[in-house]
C-alpha cells in the first residue's frame, strides 16, 4: 500500500508539472511549484517508510519550509512588474 | 516574563521531539541554541500575546475539533464537484464582514476560511474580507455566520 | 491486532491518494486560477492528513510519529499563508493591470515570453 500511495503521488506530481508548464499567467505557475514542493514532502517521507528509513523525515521537515520561503520570495519579486491577468478576472 | 518562559518551554520541546539524543554535550548544545534563538527574538521584539496566544490555550481545542469537522465536509463537497466537472460549479467574489475586534480573533478567522477548502481570503480591509468561493453553497454557508460567531467566542 | 493495524493504516493511504489525485485532476480541469486554488486546497488539507496518519498508524515507533505530527501541523499553518499571499498579489497585479492598461506602458510584462 506505501507503493500505491507512493505512485498516486508520483502521478499527482506528473499533474503538476503539466499545469506549471500550460499554466496561462505566473501566478498559475507559481501555484503549481507550491503544490509540487507539498507533494514532494508528503513522497519523501512515504519513501522514508518504503525504504525503511524513517530518518528521511527530517528532510521533509526542511523542504517544506524552503518550499514555503521560496514562494514567499517569488511572490514578493513579483511585485516589481505587472504581468497578464487571466480572462476570466478582466470580466 | 510569562512569554519568554513558555517560548523556552515550547523551543526545548521541539528539540528533544527532533534530536533524540540524550548525551550531555548534546543537551548543552541544545541549551545554548535555545538561549540565542530567545534573545534575537527578544530583540525582533516578537515575545508578546500575539507570538504566543496564551488566553486561548484553554478554548482552541473546542474550536480546532469544530474547524476539523468543517473541513472535512467541505473537502467531500469540492472533490465532488471536481469529478462533476467545471459545469456544476458557481465560482465568485463575496465580502464578509468579521465581527472580531482583535487583530488575532480577525487572522484566525481569515486563516479559518482559507483553510476550509472552496473558500479562499484574497484581501483584508479593516473588517471587510473579500472572499473568493467555488459554490454559491459555500457563501450561503459563510454567510450564516457560525463561523464568525465562534471565532468571536473564542476571544473574550 | 496485527492485521487490524495493517488493514487501518492501508485504508487510510488509500483514501489521501484518492484525495490527492481528485486535486490533481482539479488543477488541470477548472478554468481559472482562484477556482484551481481551490483544488490545491484539498490536496494540502484533508489528502496530506489522510496519508500522515495512514503512516502514523503504520509506524509504532514514538519518536518517529512526533516528527509526523510536525509535518502535519507545518502543513496546516503554512498552506492557508502561501495561499492567501497568492491570491492577494494574484488580485493586486489585477488591480494594477486595469488601472495601467494603455498601449505606451513600458513596464508591461507578458509572463508568456
Amino acid at each position: 500500500m506505501l507503493i500505491a500511495a507512493t505512485i498516486a503521488i508520483l502521478v499527482v506530481m506528473i499533474m503538476a508539472t503539466v499545469r506549471a508548464i500550460i499554466g496561462p499567467t505566473l501566478y498559475d505557475r507559481v501555484l503549481a511549484v507550491n503544490m509540487f514542493g507539498t507533494k514532494t514532502v508528503l513522497l519523501i517521507s512515504l519513501l522514508g517508510f518504503v525504504m525503511g528509513r524513517p530518518e528521511f523525515l527530517d528532510i521533509a521537515i526542511v523542504y517544506a519550509l524552503i518550499n514555503f520561503i521560496s514562494v514567499i520570495g517569488i511572490l514578493r519579486y513579483s511585485e516589481n512588474f505587472i504581468v497578464k491577468p487571466t480572462e476570466q478576472q478582466k470580466k | 516574563m510569562q512569554h519568554t518562559i513558555i517560548l523556552s518551554l515550547s523551543l526545548a520541546a521541539f528539540w528533544l521531539a527532533n534530536s533524540g539524543h540524550n548525551t550531555a554535550l548534546m543537551l548543552s548544545l541544545g541549551a545554548i541554541s535555545i538561549t540565542i534563538v530567545v534573545y534575537i527574538a527578544h530583540r525582533m521584539d516578537v515575545v508578546d500575546h500575539e507570538a504566543q496566544p496564551l488566553h486561548l490555550t484553554l478554548k482552541i481545542p473546542g474550536y480546532y475539533a469544530w474547524l476539523i469537522k468543517e473541513i472535512i465536509v467541505a473537502n467531500l463537497l469540492v472533490v465532488k464537484h471536481i469529478w462533476l466537472g467545471n459545469k456544476s460549479i458557481s465560482p465568485g467574489f463575496t465580502t464578509v464582514t468579521a465581527s472580531q475586534k482583535t487583530d488575532i480573533g480577525k487572522v484566525i478567522y481569515a486563516n479559518s476560511i482559507t483553510l476550509t477548502p472552496g473558500t479562499v481570503t484574497v484581501n483584508l480591509q479593516g473588517d471587510q474580507f473579500m472572499v473568493h468561493a467555488l459554490l454559491r453553497e459555500s457563501i450561503k454557508n459563510l454567510e450564516s455566520g457560525e463561523m464568525d460567531r465562534r471565532v468571536t467566542q473564542l476571544e473574550n | 491486532m496485527d492485521t487490524l493495524i495493517q488493514v487501518s493504516s492501508a485504508l487510510f493511504l488509500l483514501v489521501g491518494s484518492f484525495l490527492c489525485i481528485s486535486g490533481g485532476v482539479g488543477i488541470l480541469r477548472f478554468p481559472d486560477l482562484f477556482t484551481r486554488m481551490h483544488a490545491v486546497g484539498v490536496t494540502e488539507t484533508l489528502a496530506t492528513t489522510m496519508i500522515l496518519i495512514g503512516l502514523i498508524i503504520h509506524n509504532p515507533d514514538f519518536m518517529v510519529d512526533i516528527k509526523l505530527i510536525i509535518i502535519l501541523l507545518m502543513s496546516f499553518f503554512i498552506s492557508p499563508t502561501a495561499s492567501h499571499a497568492l491570491a492577494s498579489a494574484a488580485m493586486r497585479n489585477d488591480r494594477l493591470w486595469e488601472s495601467n492598461e494603455k498601449p505606451d506602458s513600458k513596464q508591461v510584462k507578458s509572463s508568456n515570453p
